[in-house]
């Protein structure tokens, strides 16, 4: 047989994955600065930063959060649909630890985040342990997860006041929302993580090959269980910043679709629904992209009803860039007008 | 060779078939000749082209040349389906209907009654158990009217109780046992007035009675005038039903053979392409002198089997050894490395390395105790395409750090490139994603992988399969070099030349079981030829 060649190419730029995505929120955000009043005025008021830009990294905390843990679902060639209700559950847990017991805020937020972790690993466990398909196995929480917040809260929203709590959402270090700072530090710590150790690469080749996974010696039960607890993790942070930013647990509503946003971000980012590469960065890019679309739009005045259309189609712009087929498309037809 | 078609014309004709794939010239001028109502065995070892000749005549594939006569048409079809409307029907070992669907719907699928469309010709058997008389004489039933379930299911019982078979035919095709589905995907295709019915290795899930059950299916398509054309790598089934043999080597024909008269040790040298009379001067270089038989041994099989992939075995093998592992393909050598590595699980028997049992169906306890494997299909069972050359040969390595354990990327990049340059991979470098790689290059970083893991025992499947000559010497010289290590090899190959020229004991395997041990002198192709031919009635010497 021949060996095909592969043989050395000088050294070219090759398109990384978070290119498409980036190239997308570098121009919405030429678009915004031109279009937008203000998009880039940024002020400080009584010690933290205020400005559509600062709003948008601090609105997407969430959907960024999300993103960072699906992203790592979605690289073993899984999915989770239940973040959104653990985000509930979280925040219910949370509001419950705050009104009905005397614990301290720090305690409250480890109690509600070992919440999350535990409905985590109740989707790893379905995922992993019985081997149904990760998309029924996490459509169980997502359809039962609002029903137990509304048990935890009685079907109520609680409220509460508890300066420290609020400040998770409302506070500012530095100058920066807290928010952001906890956002970009699990961003980090993650990408620390599974850029530096076996992990990242174990998840990788669960994703992209679990049979050949299992034969290198890779116990790929243990690495999807672990991956399911951390997206649940990322989902009650999630959670917790959205319970503290309305100063409430709204089981209904806390978190409602936002898994939807966390796959498109996922998506978007260059990360494939059929597992095998994460790509983290990515997945926040894409998080903000959306962001950014929303909240351009509440500037400008528009109607919610707008959002969700444009939204759409920024996220198909993006796809379609992504798309190697199109892109092939392309380079033959600017080949073909070049020849002419 | 081709004895002249008795009487009637051939029911097929294809002559000088020409397939290529990028590289690859898959079938070289292939001639194959059906006449009417005989049983046809295609017959190979793995890569000889047969599934692409199906493919080719069935219309998977286009083909590059050549030409196909069928039943005194020329025949070009472009799809299975345009081929079962023509009476050509496949037959795989997979299934290929519908299991959650009835067996009733199934056998009907895309042929049930329509509203008002009495034009459409509805067939079904009538026969009465017998099968007697001929296929091309069936009643006509004309439809008007909605779905009538009631002829439906009335219709498949009868037709499937021609095959001998009694089912309630309401029941999900799944809930049957596959020798089951698979005769019903045959009284579909008789049904639909198949000429040729093509079976792909039909019983390679099936134990004896299923078998004989399928072949006197096979037995009564013949006397009706259908012409089977049969896929198998069991000879003995081969030899049962067969009227005639096609033999490919390397996608071209060997030649065309009266079952009766072909010796099996001849047929056996045509498959792997060597001949018989001309074997008795190659022998083995052993690489070992006596002191190997002392040697400690690492890896011991005690009974060792699985249901429908292995009789219980025993089996060794010495520190610095080289154990090949002969036979044809589905003979049991490569059920045999996967029930040793842990990669299916053994329903008998235990594993040992050095004094300690293995864990059973655990690859992750097996490579902990210094075994490795090299699965013989490297796409499925061996490379994570997505991932990089240097990420691939790192991960065995990286598979039993602790969690948040690190190997440092920069002795990564050496390992890759040590491993690059001892193997002479082709790559732009270690970051290449090693899907892009060539398929020997592909090999290559996954004996790497193993290689950087440094194990006590390393099994081979096929580790030269689709390598290139001089790739092939590489990786035995490896071999042989690894062994005089001190590592003990398992060594897998349909390239019996290469067993014997690199192993110190041979195990030949046939028909699921070891049937002999050969050691020294009697490592020769021509010893392994005949037990693989005569199975257990000759025993290689102790």
């Amino acid at each position: 047989m021949s060996e095909p060649t592969a043989a050395r190419r000088p050294w070219r730029y090759r398109p990384g994955p978070t290119l498409w995505p980036l190239v997308a929120l570098v121009l919405l955000f030429a678009y915004n600065a031109l279009r937008t009043p203000n998009f880039l005025h940024l002020e400080v008021r009584e010690g933290r930063l205020f400005g559509t830009t600062v709003d948008i990294l601090h609105r997407g905390t969430p959907v960024v959060l999300l993103a960072t843990g699906m992203t790592f679902v979605i690289a073993t060639a899984g999915v989770d649909l239940s973040v959104g209700a653990v985000m509930a559950i979280t925040g219910a847990a949370a509001a419950l630890l705050l009104t009905r017991t005397a614990l301290p805020v720090p305690a409250v937020v480890a109690g509600a985040l070992a919440v999350s972790v535990a409905c985590g690993a109740w989707n790893g466990a379905l995922v992993a342990g019985l081997g149904l398909q990760p998309i029924v196995a996490t459509l169980v929480l997502l359809v039962a997860g609002r029903g137990i917040a509304q048990l935890l809260t009685d079907g109520m929203i609680i409220t509460f006041e508890r300066p420290s709590f609020e400040a998770i959402a409302g506070g500012a270090a530095g100058g920066v929302p807290i928010t952001v700072l906890i956002a970009a530090g699990v961003v980090l710590l993650t990408l620390l993580v599974t850029r530096g150790t076996v992990l990242g690469l174990r998840i990788e080749a669960v994703g992209g090959n679990e049979r050949a996974s299992r034969l290198a010696g890779i116990d790929a039960g243990r690495t999807k269980l672990l991956v399911y607890g951390f997206c649940g993790l990322c989902a009650g942070i999630a959670g917790l910043i959205a319970t503290a930013d309305i100063k409430a647990a709204d089981s209904n509503n806390c978190g409602l679709f936002l898994e939807l946003d966390a796959i498109l971000a996922v998506v978007i980012g260059g990360t494939s629904l059929s597992g095998g590469r994460a790509n983290l960065p990515g997945s926040v890019v894409g998080a903000l992209v959306m962001q950014t679309v929303t909240t351009m739009i509440y500037a400008q005045g528009r109607g919610p009803e707008y959002t969700l259309v444009v939204k759409a189609v920024a996220v198909a712009a993006v796809c379609l860039l992504q798309s190697d087929l199109l892109r092939a498309a392309l380079r033959r037809r600017s080949g073909e007008l070049r020849a002419a | 060779m081709d004895l002249p078609t008795a009487g009637a014309a051939p029911l097929l004709e294809m002559r000088g078939i020409i397939k290529r794939f990028p590289g690859v010239l898959a079938l070289d001028a292939v001639d194959l000749t059906l006449r009417r109502g005989e049983v046809h065995a295609l017959m190979g070892e793995n890569g000889a082209g047969k599934s692409t000749l199906v493919k080719v005549l069935t219309g998977v594939y286009p083909r590059d040349g050549g030409e196909i006569v069928f039943g005194d048409q020329p025949l070009s079809v472009r799809s299975p389906g345009e081929a079962q409307s023509r009476g050509i029907s496949t037959i795989y070992q997979e299934v290929n209907l519908i299991p959650d669907l009835s067996v009733a719907e199934n056998i009907f699928l895309g042929r049930a009654p329509r509203l008002l469309g009495g034009a459409r010709r509805q067939t079904c058997r009538q026969g009465t158990g017998g099968g007697s008389g001929d296929p091309r004489h069936r009643p006509r039933a004309s439809c008007v009217g909605p779905l009538n379930w009631r002829a439906i299911h009335e219709r498949a019982r009868t037709l499937l109780q021609t095959f001998s078979l009694d089912l309630d035919v309401r029941l999900p095709l799944g809930s049957y046992p596959v020798a089951i589905q698979q005769m019903v995907s045959i009284a579909r295709a008789v049904d639909i007035s198949s000429q040729l019915i093509i079976m792909d290795e039909p019983t390679s899930s099936l134990d004896q009675q299923e078998v004989e059950r399928l072949f006197g299916v096979i037995r009564r398509l013949r006397a009706d005038g259908v012409s089977v054309l049969f896929i198998t790598h069991f000879l003995d089934q081969a030899y049962e039903i067969s009227d005639r043999f096609t033999v490919l080597r390397n996608g071209r024909v060997v030649g065309t053979f009266e079952a009766a008269s072909l010796p099996k040790l001849e047929l056996v040298g045509h498959m792997l392409g060597r001949d018989p009379s001309t074997l008795a001067d190659i022998s083995h270089q052993p690489l070992l002198t006596q002191e190997a038989d002392q040697a400690e041994v690492v890896l011991q099989a005690r009974g060792l089997g699985r249901r429908g992939a292995l009789a219980p075995t025993d089996a060794m093998v010495r520190h610095g050894e080289v154990l090949g592992l002969a036979g044809l393909l589905g003979s049991g050598r490569t059920e045999l490395a996967r029930l040793l590595f842990g990669v299916d699980r053994a329903d008998s028997g235990s594993v040992w390395v050095g004094r300690r049992r293995l864990a059973p169906g655990s690859p992750r306890a097996a490579i902990r105790e210094g075994l490795g494997l090299c699965p013989e299909d490297r796409k499925t069972d061996g490379l994570v395409p997505d991932l990089s050359v240097r990420e691939n040969i790192a991960l065995v390595i990286q598979s039993h750090l602790p969690p948040l354990g690190r190997l440092p990327r920069r002795r990564q990049v050496e390992l890759a490139e040590r491993f690059i340059r001892l193997l002479g991979i082709v790559t732009t470098g270690p970051e290449q994603p090693v899907r892009d790689l060539s398929g020997g290059n592909q090999q290559k970083v996954i004996l790497a992988r193993w290689l950087a893991a440094a194990p006590r025992v390393l099994i081979l499947d096929e580790p030269t399969r689709g390598i290139d000559v001089g790739g092939k010497a590489e990786i035995e010289r490896l071999v042989e070099s690894l062994a005089a290590d001190g590592l003990a090899v398992v060594f897998i190959s349909s390239e019996l030349e290469e067993v014997v020229r690199r192993s110190d004991r041979v195990l030949v395997l046939r028909d699921r079981a070891v049937v002999a041990e050969l050691t020294g002198a009697a490592v020769d192709e021509g010893t392994i030829m005949r037990t693989i031919a005569a199975g257990a009635s000759e025993r290689g010497p102790a």
